[in-house]
């Protein structure tokens, strides 16, 4: 039982990286997350908690902030926290301690696939896979939209470099529809 | 069709799942003694106008929040778009 082999959301004990045209995909496995929602009635109490654990304002609405611990709006009163496992394996109970009980948290960290987008054409290639309005997809925000029907997180950390998360069991499904985004922008 | 989420903007309408009238943010209270009637008419009597309606909206590919959208059915304009929790608030309701 101890000699268990760690695979990542795509079934290989290495990240996947797949590079087409100006565009790179990579899977990134090294992610912790945790999801913070504010009680009734303590939803400032919360921000405050969790401006101190990021050690910057509370993202609003559609935003990100931090580092290394980010949180990252996922809806009305309710974040979603990432940090690197390497120093973070334990988020939620991390996270759990830091907003007391103002706030319900969850672990989330093998919910999620997540995969990096890299390049010059990224937006290109984000254009044929959400609806996002890409002249308002800046750096700092994070919007929550489909991907060819799977629901997703998308953050765009800068101008060509943006992350998706989706749901870990449809990471394959989630992984072909970028790559085929790719080769058709590409 | 485009709905002008408050917090997110204007979204497509295929972002969105229809439910049906808002005033089903106002269940009756089951232990009242008339719980059984005022379920009935809960559950079953609806207006139907030509005009105005206020209907709740699930925004399901975006930020799972739920919505009242005031369209009015002849024309399909949507002239309001409030957060379902906000509206219910008011109404006394999610202390």
């Amino acid at each position: 039982m101890h000699d268990l082999v760690a695979l990542t959301a795509l079934g290989g004990t290495t990240p996947r990286v797949d590079t087409v045209g100006p565009v790179t995909c990579s899977e990134v496995p090294d992610v912790a997350l945790a999801s913070v929602t504010a009680r009734l009635g303590h939803e400032a109490a919360t921000q405050d908690e969790l401006a101190r654990l990021i050690g910057t304002a509370t993202p609003t609405a559609q935003r990100f902030a931090g580092d290394p611990v980010t949180a990252f709006w996922s809806g009305p009163d309710q974040w979603m926290i990432e940090a690197p496992i390497a120093t973070h394996e334990d988020l939620a109970a991390h996270v759990k301690t830091a907003v007391g009980t103002v706030a319900s948290v969850t672990e989330q960290t093998d919910a999620w696939a997540r995969f990096d987008l890299r390049g010059d054409g990224v937006n290109a290639v984000l254009e044929l896979l959400c609806q996002l309005d890409l002249r308002q997809f800046q750096s700092g925000h994070v919007a929550r939209g489909a991907v060819h029907h799977i629901g997703c997180f998308i953050l765009c950390r800068s101008a060509d470099h943006v992350s998706l998360y989706g749901p870990r069991s449809s990471a394959g499904s989630l992984h072909h529809a970028v790559l085929a985004a790719m080769r058709s922008a590409h | 069709m485009i709905i002008n989420h408050p917090l997110l903007g204007p979204r497509d309408a295929s972002e969105f799942t229809y439910l049906g009238d808002a005033s089903l943010i106002d269940r009756p209270d089951g232990t009242a003694e008339n719980a059984a009637d005022a379920f009935y008419d809960y559950a079953y009597l609806r207006d139907n106008p030509a005009g105005e309606h206020r209907e709740l909206w699930y925004h399901e590919a975006g930020d799972r929040s739920w919505l009242v959208v005031t369209r009015n059915t002849l024309t399909h304009e949507i002239s309001k778009v409030e957060l379902a929790r906000d509206v219910a608030r008011t109404r006394g309701r999610s202390k």
